[in-house]
Protein backbone atom coordinates (compact mmCIF):
# COMPACT_ATOMS: atom_id res chain seq x y z
CA UNK A 1 0.00 0.00 0.00
CA UNK A 2 1.22 3.23 -1.13
CA UNK A 3 2.06 6.00 1.71
CA UNK A 4 -1.09 8.45 0.58
CA UNK A 5 -3.48 5.55 0.48
CA UNK A 6 -2.23 4.02 4.08
CA UNK A 7 -2.60 7.73 5.59
CA UNK A 8 -6.08 7.66 3.84
CA UNK A 9 -6.85 4.18 5.20
CA UNK A 10 -5.44 5.04 8.68
CA UNK A 11 -8.10 8.02 8.63
CA UNK A 12 -10.87 6.37 7.46
CA UNK A 13 -10.41 3.56 10.61
CA UNK A 14 -9.97 6.71 13.32
CA UNK A 15 -13.27 8.08 12.17
CA UNK A 16 -15.28 4.61 12.14
CA UNK A 17 -13.71 4.25 15.74
CA UNK A 18 -14.56 7.36 16.73
CA UNK A 19 -18.09 7.18 15.19
CA UNK A 20 -18.83 3.75 16.65
CA UNK A 21 -17.64 4.48 20.09
CA UNK A 22 -20.45 7.92 19.62
CA UNK A 23 -23.08 5.52 18.66
CA UNK A 24 -22.33 2.94 21.19
CA UNK A 25 -22.00 5.55 24.46
CA UNK A 26 -25.48 6.63 23.25
CA UNK A 27 -27.73 3.64 22.17
CA UNK A 28 -26.34 0.67 25.24
CA UNK A 29 -24.53 -0.58 28.47
CA UNK A 30 -22.08 -3.24 27.85
CA UNK A 31 -20.99 -4.43 31.51
CA UNK A 32 -17.92 -7.23 31.49
CA UNK A 33 -18.93 -9.10 34.04
CA UNK A 34 -22.50 -9.79 32.60
CA UNK A 35 -23.00 -12.88 30.71
CA UNK A 36 -24.56 -13.95 27.67
CA UNK A 37 -28.27 -14.29 27.62
CA UNK A 38 -27.51 -18.34 26.58
CA UNK A 39 -25.08 -18.60 29.63
CA UNK A 40 -27.48 -17.42 32.58
CA UNK A 41 -28.81 -20.01 34.70
CA UNK A 42 -31.84 -19.69 36.81
CA UNK A 43 -31.97 -17.90 40.68
CA UNK A 44 -32.85 -20.79 42.49
CA UNK A 45 -36.14 -19.45 44.25
CA UNK A 46 -35.94 -19.51 48.55
CA UNK A 47 -38.33 -18.30 51.44
CA UNK A 48 -36.34 -15.96 53.93
CA UNK A 49 -37.61 -13.64 56.93
CA UNK A 50 -37.38 -10.04 56.86
CA UNK A 51 -37.73 -8.36 60.34
CA UNK A 52 -40.45 -7.92 60.69
CA UNK A 53 -40.95 -11.89 59.88
CA UNK A 54 -43.20 -11.75 57.01
CA UNK A 55 -41.78 -14.73 54.15
CA UNK A 56 -39.79 -13.43 51.06
CA UNK A 57 -39.48 -14.90 47.99
CA UNK A 58 -37.02 -14.24 45.36
CA UNK A 59 -39.70 -15.28 42.71
CA UNK A 60 -41.99 -12.04 44.62
CA UNK A 61 -39.31 -9.50 42.33
CA UNK A 62 -40.01 -11.67 39.17
CA UNK A 63 -40.10 -9.16 36.54
CA UNK A 64 -37.28 -6.72 38.09
CA UNK A 65 -33.51 -6.77 38.25
CA UNK A 66 -32.50 -7.93 41.32
CA UNK A 67 -29.27 -7.48 43.36
CA UNK A 68 -29.16 -10.62 45.86
CA UNK A 69 -26.56 -10.01 48.36
CA UNK A 70 -25.21 -12.53 50.87
CA UNK A 71 -23.20 -10.14 53.35
CA UNK A 72 -22.87 -10.29 57.40
CA UNK A 73 -22.48 -7.32 60.09
CA UNK A 74 -18.45 -8.75 60.79
CA UNK A 75 -18.02 -8.58 57.06
CA UNK A 76 -15.82 -5.31 56.61
CA UNK A 77 -15.71 -5.28 52.50
CA UNK A 78 -19.07 -5.66 52.79
CA UNK A 79 -19.75 -2.55 54.31
CA UNK A 80 -17.61 -0.92 51.71
CA UNK A 81 -20.53 -1.72 49.29
CA UNK A 82 -23.70 -1.48 50.90
CA UNK A 83 -23.44 2.51 50.64
CA UNK A 84 -23.80 1.33 46.87
CA UNK A 85 -26.33 -0.65 46.52
CA UNK A 86 -28.47 2.12 49.31
CA UNK A 87 -27.35 4.55 46.10
CA UNK A 88 -28.50 2.37 43.21
CA UNK A 89 -32.04 1.19 44.72
CA UNK A 90 -32.54 5.13 45.01
CA UNK A 91 -31.75 5.61 41.73
CA UNK A 92 -33.12 2.61 39.65
CA UNK A 93 -36.11 1.79 42.06
CA UNK A 94 -38.86 3.20 39.86
CA UNK A 95 -36.76 1.55 36.76
CA UNK A 96 -38.15 -2.03 37.53
CA UNK A 97 -35.03 -2.32 40.00
CA UNK A 98 -34.73 -3.50 43.74
CA UNK A 99 -31.59 -4.34 46.15
CA UNK A 100 -32.49 -8.01 48.22
CA UNK A 101 -29.97 -7.94 51.33
CA UNK A 102 -29.67 -11.74 52.39
CA UNK A 103 -27.53 -11.39 56.10
CA UNK A 104 -25.72 -13.92 57.19
CA UNK A 105 -25.19 -13.62 60.85
CA UNK A 106 -26.06 -16.59 63.41
CA UNK A 107 -26.64 -14.05 65.90
CA UNK A 108 -29.77 -13.16 63.97
CA UNK A 109 -31.56 -9.90 64.03
CA UNK A 110 -30.04 -9.00 67.44
CA UNK A 111 -27.14 -8.38 65.73
CA UNK A 112 -28.40 -7.29 62.38
CA UNK A 113 -31.05 -4.51 62.98
CA UNK A 114 -28.81 -2.76 64.67
CA UNK A 115 -26.52 -2.49 62.44
CA UNK A 116 -29.28 -1.81 59.32
CA UNK A 117 -30.37 0.95 61.15
CA UNK A 118 -26.60 2.47 61.94
CA UNK A 119 -26.32 2.60 58.47
CA UNK A 120 -29.75 3.69 57.28
CA UNK A 121 -30.13 0.46 54.87
CA UNK A 122 -32.74 1.60 52.48
CA UNK A 123 -33.44 -2.03 50.73
CA UNK A 124 -34.76 -4.93 52.25
CA UNK A 125 -33.19 -7.21 54.41
CA UNK A 126 -33.91 -11.22 55.20
CA UNK A 127 -32.21 -13.55 57.15
CA UNK A 128 -30.33 -16.06 55.41
CA UNK A 129 -29.69 -19.63 56.35
CA UNK A 130 -27.02 -22.78 55.83
CA UNK A 131 -29.65 -24.17 53.30
CA UNK A 132 -30.13 -20.99 51.30
CA UNK A 133 -26.49 -20.45 50.66
CA UNK A 134 -26.30 -24.27 50.07
CA UNK A 135 -28.35 -23.44 46.80
CA UNK A 136 -26.37 -20.75 46.09
CA UNK A 137 -23.46 -22.60 45.59
CA UNK A 138 -22.05 -22.40 49.34
CA UNK A 139 -21.61 -18.82 49.65
CA UNK A 140 -18.47 -18.78 52.01
CA UNK A 141 -16.96 -15.64 50.99
CA UNK A 142 -18.78 -12.28 51.52
CA UNK A 143 -19.67 -10.29 50.17
CA UNK A 144 -20.85 -12.88 47.45
CA UNK A 145 -23.80 -10.48 45.32
CA UNK A 146 -25.20 -12.00 42.53
CA UNK A 147 -26.86 -9.98 39.73
CA UNK A 148 -29.94 -11.48 38.65
CA UNK A 149 -32.10 -10.15 35.13
CA UNK A 150 -35.66 -9.91 34.90
CA UNK A 151 -36.49 -13.46 34.09
CA UNK A 152 -34.86 -14.68 36.87
CA UNK A 153 -31.91 -15.81 36.04
CA UNK A 154 -27.86 -15.20 37.04
CA UNK A 155 -26.37 -12.55 35.08
CA UNK A 156 -23.31 -12.13 37.12
CA UNK A 157 -21.63 -12.94 40.20
CA UNK A 158 -19.00 -10.98 42.55
CA UNK A 159 -17.29 -12.91 45.11
CA UNK A 160 -15.88 -10.47 47.31
CA UNK A 161 -16.05 -6.85 47.17
CA UNK A 162 -16.24 -5.62 43.66
CA UNK A 163 -16.26 -1.95 42.13
CA UNK A 164 -18.98 0.02 42.08
CA UNK A 165 -18.72 0.72 38.11
CA UNK A 166 -19.24 -3.25 37.42
CA UNK A 167 -22.55 -3.49 39.41
CA UNK A 168 -23.54 -0.10 38.06
CA UNK A 169 -23.09 -1.36 34.10
CA UNK A 170 -24.23 -4.53 35.22
CA UNK A 171 -27.68 -3.27 36.24
CA UNK A 172 -27.70 -0.70 33.47
CA UNK A 173 -27.74 -3.37 31.33
CA UNK A 174 -30.43 -5.39 32.64
CA UNK A 175 -32.09 -2.59 32.69
CA UNK A 176 -32.05 -2.14 29.07
CA UNK A 177 -34.38 -5.14 28.67
CA UNK A 178 -37.79 -4.54 29.73
CA UNK A 179 -39.04 -7.97 28.90
CA UNK A 180 -40.93 -9.39 31.86
CA UNK A 181 -41.44 -13.31 31.50
CA UNK A 182 -43.38 -15.14 33.64
CA UNK A 183 -42.23 -17.40 36.48
CA UNK A 184 -40.31 -20.64 35.13
CA UNK A 185 -40.47 -23.45 37.25
CA UNK A 186 -37.52 -25.49 38.05
CA UNK A 187 -37.41 -28.71 36.39
CA UNK A 188 -36.17 -31.31 39.16
CA UNK A 189 -37.41 -29.53 42.53
CA UNK A 190 -40.66 -27.79 41.44
CA UNK A 191 -39.82 -25.08 42.44
CA UNK A 192 -41.05 -21.21 40.98
CA UNK A 193 -36.96 -21.32 39.85
CA UNK A 194 -37.25 -17.06 39.76
CA UNK A 195 -38.89 -13.83 38.73
CA UNK A 196 -40.75 -12.12 36.38
CA UNK A 197 -43.15 -8.89 37.53
CA UNK A 198 -44.36 -6.87 39.95
CA UNK A 199 -42.49 -6.86 43.79
CA UNK A 200 -42.75 -6.75 47.29
CA UNK A 201 -42.37 -4.22 49.75
CA UNK B 1 8.08 -27.15 84.12
CA UNK B 2 7.62 -26.91 80.50
CA UNK B 3 8.10 -29.99 78.11
CA UNK B 4 7.07 -29.58 74.47
CA UNK B 5 5.95 -32.91 72.94
CA UNK B 6 4.65 -33.10 69.67
CA UNK B 7 0.51 -32.69 69.02
CA UNK B 8 -1.21 -32.90 66.01
CA UNK B 9 -1.61 -29.26 64.33
CA UNK B 10 -5.56 -28.39 64.44
CA UNK B 11 -6.36 -27.03 60.79
CA UNK B 12 -9.78 -24.89 60.83
CA UNK B 13 -9.10 -23.51 57.26
CA UNK B 14 -7.73 -20.04 57.66
CA UNK B 15 -6.09 -20.65 60.54
CA UNK B 16 -3.76 -23.39 62.36
CA UNK B 17 -3.43 -24.04 65.73
CA UNK B 18 0.38 -25.67 66.21
CA UNK B 19 1.70 -28.11 68.84
CA UNK B 20 1.35 -27.17 72.57
CA UNK B 21 3.67 -27.55 74.51
CA UNK B 22 3.04 -30.04 77.74
CA UNK B 23 2.34 -28.64 80.78
CA UNK B 24 4.02 -30.73 83.92
CA UNK B 25 4.01 -29.30 87.51
CA UNK B 26 3.29 -30.28 90.99
CA UNK B 27 0.13 -28.96 92.96
CA UNK B 28 -0.03 -25.33 93.56
CA UNK B 29 2.02 -24.00 90.80
CA UNK B 30 1.69 -21.45 88.35
CA UNK B 31 2.41 -22.28 84.75
CA UNK B 32 1.86 -21.38 81.79
CA UNK B 33 1.82 -22.62 78.13
CA UNK B 34 1.97 -20.87 74.37
CA UNK B 35 -0.19 -22.38 71.88
CA UNK B 36 1.02 -21.17 68.10
CA UNK B 37 -0.91 -20.40 65.94
CA UNK B 38 -0.56 -19.90 61.87
CA UNK B 39 -2.57 -17.79 59.80
CA UNK B 40 -2.50 -18.56 56.23
CA UNK B 41 -0.64 -16.38 53.93
CA UNK B 42 -2.60 -13.17 52.26
CA UNK B 43 -5.60 -13.49 54.70
CA UNK B 44 -5.69 -12.22 58.75
CA UNK B 45 -7.98 -12.62 61.87
CA UNK B 46 -9.23 -10.04 64.14
CA UNK B 47 -7.35 -9.51 67.42
CA UNK B 48 -8.74 -10.00 70.76
CA UNK B 49 -9.61 -6.12 70.09
CA UNK B 50 -10.49 -5.35 67.18
CA UNK B 51 -11.68 -1.57 66.57
CA UNK B 52 -15.25 -2.30 65.15
CA UNK B 53 -17.68 -3.50 67.36
CA UNK B 54 -19.29 -5.49 64.79
CA UNK B 55 -15.65 -7.63 64.01
CA UNK B 56 -15.56 -10.80 65.84
CA UNK B 57 -12.77 -10.76 68.00
CA UNK B 58 -9.81 -13.71 68.32
CA UNK B 59 -10.80 -15.46 71.58
CA UNK B 60 -9.79 -18.29 73.64
CA UNK B 61 -12.38 -19.66 76.29
CA UNK B 62 -11.55 -23.16 77.98
CA UNK B 63 -14.38 -25.90 78.06
CA UNK B 64 -13.10 -28.08 80.67
CA UNK B 65 -9.37 -27.85 82.72
CA UNK B 66 -9.11 -30.73 84.71
CA UNK B 67 -6.32 -30.72 87.42
CA UNK B 68 -5.85 -27.25 86.30
CA UNK B 69 -7.35 -23.60 87.49
CA UNK B 70 -7.60 -21.47 84.60
CA UNK B 71 -5.88 -18.39 84.58
CA UNK B 72 -5.83 -15.16 82.30
CA UNK B 73 -5.33 -15.66 78.64
CA UNK B 74 -2.84 -13.49 76.93
CA UNK B 75 -3.01 -12.53 73.65
CA UNK B 76 0.10 -10.88 71.77
CA UNK B 77 0.31 -7.25 70.42
CA UNK B 78 -1.89 -6.93 67.43
CA UNK B 79 -0.56 -5.43 64.08
CA UNK B 80 -2.11 -2.07 62.57
CA UNK B 81 -3.23 -2.97 58.72
CA UNK B 82 -4.95 -0.83 56.67
CA UNK B 83 -7.02 -2.60 53.92
CA UNK B 84 -8.43 -1.95 50.88
CA UNK B 85 -12.14 -2.10 52.78
CA UNK B 86 -11.57 -0.22 55.46
CA UNK B 87 -11.29 3.25 56.05
CA UNK B 88 -8.85 3.33 58.97
CA UNK B 89 -6.03 0.31 60.03
CA UNK B 90 -7.66 -2.84 61.93
CA UNK B 91 -6.42 -4.76 64.67
CA UNK B 92 -5.49 -8.00 63.34
CA UNK B 93 -3.19 -11.04 63.45
CA UNK B 94 -1.13 -12.23 60.64
CA UNK B 95 1.22 -15.13 60.13
CA UNK B 96 2.70 -17.10 62.95
CA UNK B 97 1.51 -16.10 66.56
CA UNK B 98 1.27 -17.34 69.82
CA UNK B 99 -1.31 -17.10 72.28
CA UNK B 100 0.07 -17.88 76.68
CA UNK B 101 -2.92 -19.71 78.25
CA UNK B 102 -2.19 -19.51 82.31
CA UNK B 103 -3.09 -21.92 85.17
CA UNK B 104 -2.26 -22.88 88.07
CA UNK B 105 -2.57 -26.56 89.34
CA UNK B 106 -5.25 -27.28 91.62
CA UNK B 107 -3.75 -28.14 95.39
CA UNK B 108 -5.94 -31.03 95.62
CA UNK B 109 -5.29 -32.20 91.79
CA UNK B 110 -4.39 -35.76 92.03
CA UNK B 111 -0.99 -36.94 90.10
CA UNK B 112 -1.33 -37.97 86.56
CA UNK B 113 -2.08 -36.99 83.64
CA UNK B 114 -4.79 -34.55 82.04
CA UNK B 115 -5.88 -32.17 79.49
CA UNK B 116 -7.19 -29.17 79.00
CA UNK B 117 -9.45 -28.33 76.43
CA UNK B 118 -10.67 -25.31 75.09
CA UNK B 119 -12.14 -23.42 71.83
CA UNK B 120 -10.78 -20.70 69.91
CA UNK B 121 -13.04 -18.53 68.22
CA UNK B 122 -12.04 -16.52 65.10
CA UNK B 123 -12.72 -14.84 62.20
CA UNK B 124 -10.61 -14.25 59.16
CA UNK B 125 -10.73 -11.88 55.92
CA UNK B 126 -8.50 -11.79 52.97
CA UNK B 127 -8.12 -7.95 51.86
CA UNK B 128 -11.26 -8.55 49.57
CA UNK B 129 -13.13 -10.94 51.25
CA UNK B 130 -14.31 -12.40 54.73
CA UNK B 131 -15.23 -15.97 56.11
CA UNK B 132 -17.74 -16.97 58.68
CA UNK B 133 -16.38 -17.00 62.60
CA UNK B 134 -14.88 -20.60 62.91
CA UNK B 135 -14.22 -22.36 66.32
CA UNK B 136 -11.44 -24.94 66.94
CA UNK B 137 -10.63 -27.01 69.31
CA UNK B 138 -7.36 -26.33 71.38
CA UNK B 139 -5.66 -29.12 73.65
CA UNK B 140 -3.16 -28.96 76.77
CA UNK B 141 -1.72 -32.00 77.73
CA UNK B 142 -0.60 -31.73 81.10
CA UNK B 143 1.02 -34.21 83.68
CA UNK B 144 0.27 -33.25 87.24
CA UNK B 145 3.67 -34.54 89.29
Amino acid sequence: MSFPRLIAAAIAALSLAVLSTGCSSTTSVKAATVKPDGERKTAPDFALKDPEGKIVHLSDYKGKVVILDFWATWCGPCKIEIPWFMDMERKNKDKGFEVLGVAMDDEGWEAVKPFAQQLGINYRLVMGNDQTAQMYGGVDALPTTFLIDRSGKIAAVHVGLASKKDFEDGIAELLQNNSAPGIVRDDQSGRAAVPAAGGPK
Amino acid sequence: MLLSLPLAAQNSGYLTVGETQKVAAKRGAVVQTKIPMTVQQGYHVNSNTPADEYLIPLKLTWKQTGALEAGAVAYPKPTLEKYEFSEKPLSVYTGKFEVTANFKVKADAPAGPGAAVGQLRYQACSDRACFPPKTVEVTVPYTVQ
